[in-house]
């Protein structure tokens, strides 16, 4: 009884992670060594810590965008302010000598600002979150491309070559960067009431007015979150390749992003956010994108198998199919009834 | 039940008992659980204009949905002019003849007045939709309802009043036979429901039925044949217009007639010298609510009184501040509150519990506990929160205080039922000790149980000194436990009754005046 | 018939007629028909696309599936025309076939489930890019003389200008698109939905017909625009038309419909294609700009519309409150 209580109350929790199982169990049967790990110089290696290598930009753009989603809204710009963030930490690094982190900081900042300028066209022009973070979309990659004047300009920094690539415990230093974003987020998150005013703010924009909370200030800095994080994505997305390429960093990643969100359970109309869930999607759709590649299947299937699993979990989770499914066995509750009262 | 027999027997004696038009047959919806329609019968004579009258939640929009086949029913039957009707959806009754015009103009804004008019019917030249024969069409309908404006012109670039009129236009130009008005008035002005009214003496004339659902009883007096009153889902009876007085038409809708009521035994007398807790000086809002002054002790109840829409949410609005006054100033102990953010109100002590719990109340999908400590935390701001233990502690307090019904305190407040809910929200303002705390409907749509207990914790708060203002359509209940009674009337005060004044015939009284 | 809600359109126009001027006014090339008649060639690809994406933003969606389409039909048609040995008529049958059944099936899964148009399409552009990648992975040319045939037909215009048989269908299109959604039932249904969904179903639009109609519409319209692409460019390749997507909603919100849904004009998008097109030359002529300022210019005009919109809605809205 008491289990059978404890399963209902997480079944949100389990799909995801039951899912991510499953498809590493799967990958591993099909591809030997897949879960092999080894140690070269302390470093870790293989397909796990690859995944999570790999699956670092997406975490943290999806982060951002699960707060964003929890207001109600949507950022698609994330994938422009990433190839922004990146031109400027490739301009100022080749073109200045300021320090690294002061150009760090200069990239998060406008990050920021991106976010911000979305955060204003939503919440004080009131202009629906698709329409508004469009215009970033559409303009911010010639913004970033004007920043680096069309060039892929490429640089070299020890500190940025260690973002991208380096270790440290034995891990990508890249994956304890995202980690300690993910810790911070869930501090920020959980141990102050602004998780809970995000999540009512989405969930009933009116009654959380009506209680007080300032839902205006709370969407936009949403929206500045969404930026840092983007932000912060572009500069790693830049170390890795060393250099900035504006027209092809973090193309379509908003995509994998809110797919990640989607996954975890979270619903595009506002309400619950889900963190840690979300990681657990980003991490399941790395793991399906390493898993074609390594299993031998030709890489376009990715696309297509994505798709396929968006489909199918937005169709899982439309409260319509739930109505229909329920419909269905009370029509037959009722007809079994039927039979034994005449 | 012994009403509806005797009235419709009324109508039948003197219409000579023609077949009706329109006749309903005890007819019954429920929404998982709320019995919404109980065994309604009614019948409409052509060329009959039919007032249907009830307070919120009396099931009048319901039957307007089931007759228009917005809603299946659930039994019972519906006869149109002889022939039994089950229209599924509305463009289906449409064509069978039934037409409704809803309060909120349901049409298409951003499309002109010519298109909203041919939706669906244009005539068409080779397959290709004529606009030259629309525009001809919308003519005539337009003419048909005494209108004479420009049919190319965007529909919203034109007034409520005219676009409710296009409205009519349009539900008349289906051949309709049965018309249903559901509040068409609202917001029409006094010249602009002569209008309406002249053309519904004329589309009277020519045989059609009418249901006009409305809640300005000068109206029903002044246009209707008939009258059919809903309560609690239940017909209460239908009577002839002209017999019926207006102190009865009232009675018979707050479920009490005037002889039935015997004095309350309650003490209405408070010790008058206490400080205001609550001023309204001169508070009012164009087109909102007239201006008005109003005062609250600490330790005071005072109920607002009214018929739907006369302005009881309004005052309680204006008071609390979600909805800003234009005129006149609101202060509550020392503190001005004329220009402060709800949340400066609700720092020094406002509470508001709104009317329409599932769209202003309840974050559903939060839980129990969440729900709870909004308005504590939103006072104390995002930067310091309320500690796990503390939440536990005070929540766990409040369940067992107002014997809240749910398994834990981590469900979210959507399974609860409606009197659980209402008593979380309560709850959620009870946690910040408010000096006064404004309901709007504590007791709609909750169980009898439930009903009892909500009243009980008024009273008990109100015996630890907390300043209440609630309004309700139960006249009942504000005797049971309000020290003074406001009364409100076409979006005005009309009178404000003191203690032995307060009782449910001197408040009946006044609305009927 | 000058009111509010016209004025986007009437902007558009004017932008039109601004850039165009000023092209003119600068150079010397601009003032041949050439300039104007390579203008409808290149961008009918865009313009045809943009045309069943008003259709969609009218009713108050969104199809971002149709960039993937473009691609997904162009390498469909070179295998059937190339591997399969069909002729090129039936070809293209069969390639708007696929477009018209995968756009039907997204509006089923909108319309009946309920999911919104955003994330449905988003798979669906997933979806049609990974199939286009599964039959081919390469750029492959499509030789036919019937094709090549199709890209010598040609009328010329006064000046060195003239009409190619792209520029013909898209304005065939074009037209067709224009009786559509002005003179039909189902064209008033659509601006209906875009208006307020509720309200049209109160007054017996056939709600979820319609939806399913638009995204079929909308997929018949992004697939005749991959023929278009392949005869174009005479080729196919999966990576063909990334980002369509948001040059056709730029085209519609530029041609000045309501991103809301409800108010807008099918000719307006073809302004708005135009627009970007324009722009692209300008830049090209000037020869010291970069490429970067096309996305600029149409993401400023983006924002431009978008706020001009809101402004009307607000200024509408508070008039009639009055």
């Amino acid at each position: 009884m008491k289990k059978n209580h404890f399963l209902h109350k997480h079944q949100k929790t389990l799909a995801p992670l039951l899912s991510l199982v499953l498809i590493i169990l799967i990958t591993a049967s099909v591809t030997p060594g897949f879960l092999s790990i080894q140690v070269v110089d302390g470093h870790l290696f293989g397909s796990l810590v690859d995944i999570l290598h790999r699956g670092t930009p997406t975490a943290l753009v999806a982060l951002g965008m699960a707060v964003v989603i929890g207001t109600r809204g949507i950022d698609l710009s994330v994938g422009a302010v990433i190839a922004i963030s990146g031109a400027v930490t490739a301009v100022l690094t080749v073109n200045t000598d300021w320090p690294v982190w002061l150009v760090i900081m200069c990239a998060l900042g406008v990050g920021m600002l991106c976010g911000l300028w979305n955060g204003i066209l939503v919440s004080v022009f009131s202009i629906q979150p698709i329409v508004a973070t469009l215009i970033l979309m559409v303009a911010g990659r010639g913004i970033a491309q004007m920043i680096t004047e069309g060039q892929i300009v490429t640089f070299h920094s020890e500190v940025l070559d260690a973002i991208g690539n380096g270790y440290f415990l034995a891990f990508p230093i890249r994956v304890w960067i995202a980690i300690g974003m993910i810790i911070l987020t869930l501090v920020v998150m959980r141990k102050t009431a602004l998780g809970l005013f995000i999540e009512a703010v989405g969930a009933n924009v009116r009654a959380s007015r009506l209680v007080g909370i300032e839902a205006r200030l709370l969407v936009m800095s949403a929206y500045v979150f969404s930026g840092l994080c983007a932000a912060l994505s572009g500069i790693i997305l830049a170390a890795d390749i060393r250099g900035a390429d504006a027209n092809n960093a973090g193309l379509w990643l908003e995509l994998d992003a809110i797919l990640a969100v989607v996954l975890a359970g979270a619903s595009l109309a506002g309400g619950r956010i889900y963190l840690l869930l979300t990681i657990v999607g980003v991490l399941i759709i790395q793991t399906l994108t390493t898993a074609i590649l390594t299993s031998g299947l030709p890489a376009q299937y990715n696309l297509v198998v994505k798709a396929t699993i968006i489909l199918a979990v937005l169709l899982i989770q439309s409260p319509k199919t739930r109505q229909w499914v329920s419909g269905f066995f009370l029509k037959k509750q009722k007809a079994v009834k039927g039979s034994t009262t005449p | 039940m012994s009403y509806l027999i005797k009235a419709t027997s009324v109508v039948e004696e003197a219409q000579g008992a023609p077949r009706p038009l329109l006749e309903i047959n005890h007819l019954s919806k429920s929404f998982t659980g709320v019995q919404a329609l109980n065994g309604v019968s009614l019948q409409v004579q052509s060329g009959e204009i039919r007032a249907l009258l009830g307070e919120n939640g009396a099931g009048k929009s319901t039957l307007i949905k089931v007759l228009t086949g917005v809603y299946p029913r659930d039994s019972g039957e519906i006869v149109l002019d002889g022939r039994l009707m089950s229209a599924s959806d509305s463009g289906h009754a449409q064509r069978l003849g039934i037409s409704t015009v809803y309060q909120e103009v349901n049409l298409i804004p951003t499309m002109s007045v010519m298109e909203n008019l041919t939706l669906q019917h244009q005539e068409k030249t080779f397959g290709l939709i004529s606009w030259k024969k629309a525009e001809i069409r919308a003519r005539e309908l337009l003419a048909q309802v005494g209108l004479d404006i420009d049919p190319l012109r965007q529909l919203d670039t034109y007034s409520i009043a005219i676009q409710q009129l296009v409205a009519i236009a349009r539900a008349l130009s289906t051949q309709a036979k049965m018309l249903i008005l559901d509040e068409p008035t609202a917001s029409l002005d006094s010249d602009e429901i002569q209008q309406l009214f002249a053309l519904m003496r004329r589309l009277k004339a020519e045989g059609l039925g009418i249901i006009f659902v409305t809640h300005f009883l000068d109206q029903v007096y002044s246009i209707t044949d008939s009258i059919t009153v809903l309560r609690n889902g239940e017909c209460v009876g239908t009577f002839q217009t002209a017999e019926l007085t207006r102190s009865e038409l009232v009675s018979h809708m707050v479920g009490k007639s005037l002889e039935d009521l015997t004095p309350t035994a309650h003490d209405h007398s408070i010790q008058r010298e206490r400080a205001d807790l609550l001023q309204l000086n001169n508070v009012g809002k164009q087109r909102y609510l007239q201006p008005l002054d109003l005062r609250i002790a600490a330790g005071e109840i005072v109920g607002v009184a009214g018929l739907l829409g006369s302005g009881r949410t309004e005052l309680c609005e204006l008071a609390y501040g979600s909805v800003k006054a234009d005129q006149g100033d609101v202060t509550l102990g020392k503190h001005s509150l004329t220009k402060s953010s709800l949340r400066r109100a609700i720092q020094v002590g406002m509470g508001y519990c709104p009317e329409d719990r599932k769209q202003d109340g309840i974050v559903a999908e939060l839980s129990v506990r969440e729900n709870m400590i909004l308005a504590l935390q939103a006072s104390r701001g995002w930067w310091s929160p309320i500690s796990m233990a503390e939440q536990q502690h005070l929540v766990e307090d409040m369940i067992q205080r107002l014997a809240i019904k749910t398994s834990d305190m981590d469900k979210p407040i959507g399974e609860l039922s409606g009197g659980n809910q209402q008593k979380v929200i309560l709850a959620r303002w009870l946690i910040t000790h408010p000096a006064l705390l404004i309901l709007d409907e504590p007791t709609r749509g909750i169980d009898i149980g439930a009903h009892h207990e909500i009243i009980h914790i008024i009273k008990e708060l109100c015996e630890q000194g907390m300043g209440l203002l609630v309004a309700s359509s139960e006249l009942e209940e504000l005797v049971l436990f309000a020290h003074r009674v406001v009364v409100m009337k076409d979006h005005q005060k009309i009178a404000e009754l003191h203690g032995e004044d307060v009782s449910e015939q001197a408040i009946l009284r006044q609305i009927a005046s | 018939m000058i009111n509010e809600r016209n004025l986007p359109i009437l902007a558009t126009l004017l932008v039109f007629i601004l850039l165009y001027g000023y092209g003119v006014y600068e150079y010397k090339g601009f003032r041949d028909t050439l300039v104007f008649s390579n203008l409808l060639t290149d961008n009918a690809f865009l313009i045809i696309t943009a045309i069943g994406m008003t259709f969609v933003i009218l009713s108050g969606g969104i199809d971002l599936s149709v960039g993937s389409m473009i691609a997904f039909v162009g390498v469909l048609m070179a295998y059937l025309i190339s591997t399969a040995g069909i002729h090129p008529l039936f070809a293209i049958a069969i390639a708007l076939l696929v477009g018209v059944a995968f756009g039907t099936l997204m509006g089923i899964i909108i319309a009946f489930f309920e999911i919104q148009a955003f994330i449905v399409t988003l798979a669906g552009m997933f979806l049609f890019r990974g199939l286009a990648y599964l039959i081919n992975l390469d750029a492959v040319p499509i030789s036919h003389p019937f094709i090549t045939g199709l890209s010598d037909v040609y009328l010329p215009l006064p000046g060195r200008g003239g009409l190619t048989f792209i520029a013909m269908a898209m304005l065939v299109l074009l037209i067709i698109g224009i009786l559509i959604a002005r003179r039909t039932r189902f064209g008033m249904s659509v601006y209906a939905l875009g208006g307020d969904s509720h309200s049209a179903a109160l007054l017996g639009v056939p709600v979820k017909k319609t939806v399913i109609k638009i995204y079929a519409l909308s997929g018949f319209y992004s697939a005749m625009s991959g023929v278009i692409f392949a005869i174009y460019t005479g080729s196919a390749y999966p990576l063909a038309a990334v980002g369509v997507e948001l040059d056709a909603i730029a085209a519609v919100v530029i041609g000045g419909t309501l991103l809301t849904g409800g108010v807008g004009y099918v000719f307006g998008t073809f302004l708005g294609g135009m627009i970007q097109g324009i722009i692209q030359t300008l830049i090209t002529f000037d020869g010291s700009l970069n490429s970067w300022w096309t996305k600029l210019a149409v993401g400023g005009l983006l924002l431009f519309f978008i706020l001009l919109q809101k402004g009307i809605v607000m200024w509408v809205k508070k008039r009639s409150a009055a």
